[in-house]
C-alpha cells in the first residue's frame, strides 16, 4: 500500500509534467535553483567538518531547527502546501491508517523541498565524519529531523486545514506574505548585523535548542563527536519521541479531519447597507468607482498591490542610508504614481467574466472607463503627492520639488488615461478571482507580456516632456525647467487622461461583447 | 410589488387588433461558429409578448450560445435578434433597457455584499437611488436573502447566487426576461417562490424566457416551449402543441433521439 501511494505521487508528478513543456521547463528552473542552494549547503557542512566541534554544533543544531521551522510555517503561509496526496481524497478508499501515514510521509519526502532536505541533512553526516559513532549519530539525527520536519509539516497543515480554507484567512495571509518578500533586503541585513554581533549568544541559544525537540535529532553527531555518550542518549530518546509525539498528533487530526470536511466560514452580517454605494452620486460612474474601490480593499489580486505600496518609500529609504545617495529616493513619489495607474490596466481582466454585468446592463463605456479611473485616483493622488513631497525632507534638496512634483502628477494622470485605453481592449492573463495573488494564472503569457510592455513603452513616450524637463533641471540645474514640468504635468496629464477616457469608453461601446468573450476563454 | 413590468405603468396601449402584435423576442437566422465547431446553426424563434417560454435542449444543445446572442452578449456570426422590435445588435442599449439577464456560467462581482450587487446593478442602468434602495429591499425579502443581505456574495451557496443574480436581472423591471438555467441548484421553496414572481411577472405582461434541462418543470410551469438540439430549433410552439400528447419529456426524447438502451453492466446486478 506504501508502495502504491509512492508510485501514485511520482505518477501526479510525471503526468504534471506531462500537461505542458513549460511546467516542466518550470520544474527544471525550481530544480537547479534548489540545487544550487543544496550544493553551497552540503559543501558548506563537509567544510563544518575542519572546524571546531562547538562551532559546527552550532551551526548544524541551528540549521535543523530552521528547517523545521520552515517547514512548520512555510507551506501554511503561502497557502501552497503540497497537496497532491490530499489525504481528503482517500476518505472513500478505506486505507489502513498506519499504511496511509507512512505513504504519505515518505511521499512528502518526493518533490523539491523533500528531496533538498533530505540531501543537506545526510551532509551531517559529512559533518561527523570524524569517528564512526559520530557518523552513525548523525545518520540517525538526519533520517530523524528530516522525518520530524515532514511529520510535522503534516501536523501543522492538517491542523490549519479548517482555517486555511477559509476565504478570510486565504485573503489576509496571501497579502501578508508580501510584506517580508518586498522587504527581504533590508531584513537579510539587519540579522546579518544581528549575527555579527553575537556570536556567543548563538552558541548558547544551539546549545539550549538541542535539548529540545526543536534540535535534539541533529545534535546526536556532535555530542558522539564530542564523546558525552550520556547526552548523546538522552537527545536520542528526546528525538525518537518528538518523531513519534508528532506521528501520534498528525493521526489524531487526521482521523478527525476525514470525518470532518473542512467548513469555509462565512462572515455573515445582517444589516450590510450598501455603504459607498449610499455616499457616492447615484450614477453608473460613480457606482462603478464604488464597485472599484471595495474590489481594492477586499480583493487581494488588488489588496496585494495597495500593501506594497507604503514599503516601497522605506526601501528607498534604505537603500539611500546604506549608500548615502538618495537621487533614487527622490523618485518614489512618480514610481508610485505609476505602479497605481498602471493597475487598472489590467482592471477588465481581473473581472473575469463578471464583466458581462457591465456588458447586460449596458452602461455606457466610458461610465464604466471614468468610473474605474477615478476609484484608482482617490487613494493614488493623494498618496502620489505625499511620496513626491516626502523625500525633500530628508534630502533637503527643495528646488527638485517642482520638477519631481510635475513628473509625478504628469505620470499618474497619462497612466490612468492609457490604462483606461488598454483594458478596454486587450485582456491579459491574471489570476482568477478568488485565486491567490501568487497563484500562476491561465491563458497566453505571450499576450499579458506583449500587452504590458508595449503599453509601458507608449507610457513612456507620453510622458516623455515631463521626464525630459526634469532630466533638464537635473543637467542644467536651473529650476526653470522644473516649474514648467510643473506646470505642463497636470495639463499634458488631464489631457490625455480625457482622451484615453473617451477613447476607451468608445473601444467599449463598440467591443464590449468581443471582450466579455476573450475573458471567458480563461474562465 | 413594485418591480411590474412597464406595460402596466401606463404606457401607451398596446397596439390594436389590425396590426400584428410585435414579438418580445424575435430571433431570424442566429448562428455562431466557435473554431470548427458550429454551436449554433440559424435559429429562428418569435417569443410571443406575455408568454412564459421555455427553452428546452441536451447539454451543449447551443442554449446559452443562443441566448448569449440574443441578449447582446455575444456577438452572432449571421442573423438578427430584435427585442420588442428594437434590434439588439444595431441599438444595444436601448434593447439592454428592456431586458433582463440571468446569464449561465459567469462570475458574479462576488466581493459585494447581496445588497451592494442588486443595488449596483440598478445604479448601473441609471435608476434613482430610493427607487433602486426600495425595489433592492423588496427583491432580498421575496427572494427569501434578507438575512444575508450584508454577507459577501462570495461566501453564499450556489443557490443564493442564482437568487442574487436573478434579483440583480428583475432590478429595472423589464419587459422581457431572459433566465438561462434559473432554478439549478436553487431549493423546492425558493424555486417556489421564484415560479410565483414569475407567473405574476407573466400575467402583468411581462414575457420570460427560460432554458432548463427539467421537463417536468418546464411543462408545468411555461406555455410556449422550444426544443433545441445540435444548434437547431427541432420544435417550437405552446406545450401542449409541441408535446402533442405524450409527456414533454418522451416528446424530447423521441425528437432528440440519443438514447442507448443500456445492456451489459450485467455484473452490477451480482453484488
Amino acid at each position: 500500500m506504501v508502495a502504491h501511494l509512492l508510485r501514485l505521487k511520482l505518477t501526479l508528478l510525471r503526468n504534471s509534467v506531462r500537461r505542458s513543456p513549460w511546467q516542466l521547463v518550470g520544474l527544471g528552473i525550481g530544480a537547479l535553483y534548489a540545487l544550487g542552494i543544496v550544493a553551497v549547503c552540503v559543501a558548506g557542512l563537509f567544510v563544518l567538518r575542519g572546524v571546531e566541534i562547538e562551532l559546527a554544533q552550532t551551526v548544524v543544531v541551528l540549521g535543523g531547527a530552521t528547517a523545521l521551522l520552515g517547514w512548520a510555517v512555510i507551506p501554511v503561509a503561502v497557502s501552497a502546501a503540497d497537496m497532491t496526496l490530499d489525504p481528503a481524497r482517500f476518505t472513500t478508499f478505506a486505507v489502513p491508517m498506519p499504511q496511509l501515514l507512512a505513504g504519505l510521509a515518505l511521499g512528502g519526502l518526493i518533490g523539491i523541498p523533500g528531496l533538498a532536505t533530505s540531501l543537506v541533512a545526510l551532509a551531517t553526516v559529512g559533518t561527523w565524519s570524524r569517528s564512526l559513532p559520530a557518523a552513525a549519530g548523525a545518520l540517525v539525527g538526519a533520517v530523524l529531523g528530516v522525518l520530524s520536519c515532514i511529520v510535522l509539516s503534516k501536523v501543522v497543515t492538517t491542523a490549519t486545514a479548517g482555517l486555511a480554507s477559509s476565504r478570510r484567512f486565504k485573503d489576509i495571509s496571501s497579502v501578508a506574505f508580501l510584506i517580508p518578500l518586498v522587504l527581504t533586503g533590508p531584513i537579510v541585513a539587519g540579522i546579518a548585523r544581528g549575527i555579527a554581533g553575537s556570536g556567543d549568544f548563538l552558541t548558547g541559544l544551539a546549545r539550549a535548542l538541542s535539548w529540545t525537540p526543536a534540535g535534539a535529532a541533529f545534535s546526536l553527531g556532535g555530542e558522539l563527536a564530542a564523546g558525552s555518550y550520556a547526552a548523546a542518549t538522552v537527545k536520542f530518546l528526546i528525538a525518537a519521541a518528538t518523531l513519534a509525539g508528532l506521528a501520534l498528533a498528525w493521526k489524531v487530526l487526521l482521523q478527525r479531519a476525514l470525518v470532518t470536511p473542512p467548513y469555509a466560514g462565512t462572515s455573515k452580517r445582517r444589516t450590510g447597507g450598501t455603504g459607498l454605494f449610499g455616499l457616492l452620486p447615484a450614477t453608473p460612474a460613480a457606482a462603478v468607482a464604488a464597485r472599484s474601490l471595495y474590489y481594492w480593499l477586499r480583493d487581494p489580486r488588488y489588496a496585494g498591490a495597495l500593501v506594497v505600496v507604503p514599503l516601497l518609500p522605506v526601501l528607498f529609504l534604505f537603500q539611500g542610508s546604506q549608500s548615502g545617495f538618495y537621487g533614487p529616493f527622490q523618485f518614489v513619489g512618480p514610481l508610485t504614481a505609476f505602479l497605481l495607474a498602471w493597475s487598472i490596466s489590467t482592471d477588465v481582466s481581473y473581472d473575469s467574466t463578471a464583466f458581462a454585468l457591465h456588458v447586460a446592463t449596458g452602461v455606457r463605456g466610458a461610465d464604466d472607463r471614468l468610473g474605474r479611473a477615478l476609484a484608482c485616483l482617490s487613494f493614488a493622488l493623494p498618496v502620489a503627492v505625499l511620496f513626491s513631497v516626502g523625500p525633500f525632507f530628508f534630502t533637503g534638496d527643495w528646488d527638485k520639488l517642482p520638477a519631481v512634483l510635475g513628473l509625478c502628477l504628469g505620470v499618474l494622470f497619462t497612466g490612468l488615461g492609457l490604462a483606461s485605453v488598454i483594458s478596454a481592449r486587450y485582456t491579459v492573463s491574471v489570476p482568477l478571482p478568488g485565486d491567490s495573488p501568487f497563484k500562476k494564472p491561465p491563458g497566453n503569457v505571450a499576450q499579458t507580456l506583449a500587452v504590458q510592455f508595449g503599453g509601458m513603452a507608449v507610457l513612456l513616450v507620453l510622458v516623455a516632456p515631463e521626464a525630459a524637463l526634469v532630466a533638464a533641471q537635473f543637467i542644467t540645474g536651473s529650476s526653470v525647467p522644473g516649474w514648467i514640468a510643473l506646470a505642463l504635468g497636470p495639463v499634458l496629464g488631464l489631457t490625455l487622461f480625457a482622451v484615453g477616457v473617451r477613447t476607451g469608453g468608445a473601444w467599449l461601446d463598440r467591443r464590449a461583447p468581443e471582450l466579455l468573450a476573450q475573458l471567458a476563454v480563461n474562465r | 410589488m413594485t418591480f411590474q413590468p412597464p406595460g402596466q405603468q401606463g404606457q401607451p396601449a398596446p397596439p390594436g387588433p389590425s396590426s400584428p402584435p410585435v414579438p418580445a423576442l424575435s430571433l431570424l437566422g442566429l448562428a455562431k461558429r466557435f473554431g470548427d465547431k458550429i454551436a449554433v446553426d440559424g435559429i429562428s424563434l418569435d417569443v410571443p409578448a406575455g408568454s412564459f417560454y421555455g427553452v428546452v435542449g441536451p447539454n451543449g444543445a447551443g442554449k446559452t450560445t443562443t441566448l448569449s446572442m440574443a441578449t447582446g452578449l455575444l456577438r452572432p456570426d449571421f442573423g438578427t435578434a430584435l427585442v420588442h422590435g428594437v434590434d439588439v445588435w444595431q441599438h444595444p442599449l436601448e434593447a439592454k433597457k428592456l431586458m433582463g439577464i440571468l446569464p449561465d456560467g459567469v462570475r458574479l462581482f462576488d466581493r459585494l455584499s447581496g445588497e451592494q450587487l442588486v443595488t449596483y446593478a440598478g445604479l448601473l442602468r441609471g435608476m434613482d437611488r430610493e427607487m433602486v434602495a426600495s425595489r433592492v429591499a423588496e427583491l432580498l425579502a421575496a427572494l427569501d436573502l434578507a438575512n444575508d443581505a450584508g454577507t459577501l456574495v462570495v461566501d453564499y451557496s450556489a443557490g443564493m447566487t442564482k437568487k442574487i443574480a436573478l434579483a440583480s436581472a428583475l432590478i429595472h423591471a423589464p419587459r422581457l426576461l431572459v433566465l438561462d438555467e434559473p432554478f439549478e441548484s436553487v431549493d423546492p421553496i425558493s424555486a417556489a417562490n421564484i415560479r410565483d414572481i414569475l407567473d405574476r411577472y407573466v400575467s402583468s405582461g411581462g414575457t420570460v424566457i427560460v432554458s432548463s434541462h427539467v421537463m417536468d418543470l418546464v411543462q408545468r410551469m411555461c406555455d410556449h416551449v422550444a426544443v433545441v438540439a445540435g444548434g437547431r430549433v427541432l420544435a417550437a410552439g405552446t406545450v401542449e402543441e409541441v408535446r402533442a400528447g405524450a409527456s414533454l419529456e418522451d416528446r424530447f426524447v423521441q425528437l432528440v433521439g440519443g438514447r442507448n438502451h443500456t445492456e451489459g453492466l450485467e455484473w452490477l446486478r451480482t453484488f
